[in-house]
């Protein structure tokens, strides 16, 4: 068993320390928020925070998420996440929406760091963060949005 | 007491001025055409032989340059230079193609924001082709010490590996320090799945670089 900290729960976990932390969070804790994209760290849809770091949970083992704070899409309940809600839906960023979760969890850290961040800031902190039906100009104008709406 | 007389002290005079004449014309041009005006890096190192054995001397220079030909093998392998990048991006793979994601350099050379390197760089290699290399101390070189390796002539990066503005090591013997036991030198060396080796080991590498320096930390000449 190891015990994590999921969006501030104890979770106990049955599971190898070597499985990737997505494993964990979609199959036995049923956080299906956070997706699985590519499974090599290329892509960004299964970004979760690990003590506040956009980590890529399909290659982060448990063994490395034991004793750290983990948030997913699902824990995203503070001002800066609702504000990240809100402007996700007034911008209709989604259009297949199946990396949006991982672009959310990248636009809070920047946030978290730049509150009110330029072009270039929202470029280098998203990049990595691909988007197959390329939303990126809706991403990039409810980052502005959320960032104006504090 | 004997004091000398005036004759004596003329020879001894002309001896001096000429053992003088003697190494300004013959030993230090013969060192500055080896290291150049730029060399700022002090070192406990000889670099010439006994005076006088020239030809000693010109041989442990070639192989002091022969030596940095063979390490810079390593310097310039993909493993080793693409997080010695010329611009602020690191480069991946064997083909040393700009990274992924498009992520920067930043401040302390940790990457920026969503994009820092140790979101994906763990602690260790993780198992699998492609998958992201790992080290504690995982970084590139900080935006205000760049060590760009790439693109540079043999003679370029001997020049700034002399040059403490571009390594900040005080004295040459920190490099050798350096390439010996630096964790993410040492990692350079670990074989990772779907990589390319290093063309040497780290012990081989570790006694070419200390030769170079030790003969004379001789800049090739092209």
């Amino acid at each position: 068993m190891i015990s994590l900290q999921v969006n501030g729960k104890t979770q106990e976990v049955d599971a190898p320390e070597d499985m990737p932390l997505l494993w964990a969070l979609r199959e036995n804790l049923g956080l299906t928020g956070t997706k699985f994209g590519c499974g090599v760290a290329q892509c960004g849809a299964c970004t979760v925070h690990l003590d506040g770091e956009a980590v890529r949970s399909c290659i982060t083992p448990l063994s490395r998420a034991r004793g750290k704070n983990i948030v997913t899409i699902e824990g995203l309940d503070d001002e800066i996440g609702h504000r990240l809600q809100k402007a996700w839906i007034e911008e209709e960023v989604p259009q297949c929406g199946y990396c949006q979760s991982g672009q959310i969890m990248s636009a809070y850290v920047l946030l978290k760091e730049i509150p009110n961040p330029t072009d270039k800031n929202i470029d280098d902190s998203m990049t990595g963060n691909i988007c197959r039906c390329g939303t990126y100009q809706r991403i990039r104008a409810a980052i502005h949005t959320a960032a104006a709406g504090k | 007491m004997i004091l000398p007389t005036i004759k004596d002290r003329l020879m001894l005079g002309a001896l001096a001025l000429g053992t003088i004449v003697f190494l300004t014309a013959v030993v230090r041009p013969h060192y500055e055409n080896n290291h150049g005006s730029s060399r700022k890096m002090t070192s406990v190192i000889k670099v010439a032989q006994a005076p006088g054995s020239i030809e000693t001397s010109d041989s442990r220079l070639a192989e002091s340059k022969a030596a940095f030909l063979k390490a810079y093998t390593v310097f310039m392998h993909p493993r080793c230079m693409n997080c010695h990048p010329k611009g602020d991006i690191p480069l991946q793979g064997d083909d040393s193609h700009l990274h992924l994601q498009g992520v920067q350099r930043g401040p302390e050379g940790k990457g920026v924001l969503a994009l820092k390197c140790k979101n994906c760089h763990q602690d260790t290699n993780l198992k699998g082709n492609f998958m992201p290399p790992g080290n504690p101390h995982w970084q590139m070189p900080p935006m205000n010490r760049k060590m760009a390796f790439e693109g540079k002539s043999p003679k370029q990066l001997a020049q700034h590996f002399l040059d403490n503005d571009f390594t900040g090591f005080k004295k040459m013997e920190d490099m050798i320090e350096h390439v010996e036991t630096e964790s993410l030198v040492l990692n350079s060396f670990v074989p990772i799945d779907g990589r390319a080796t290093l063309p040497m080991s780290h012990e081989e590498f570790v006694a070419t670089v200390k030769e170079w320096i030790e003969k004379g930390a001789a800049i090739p000449d092209k």
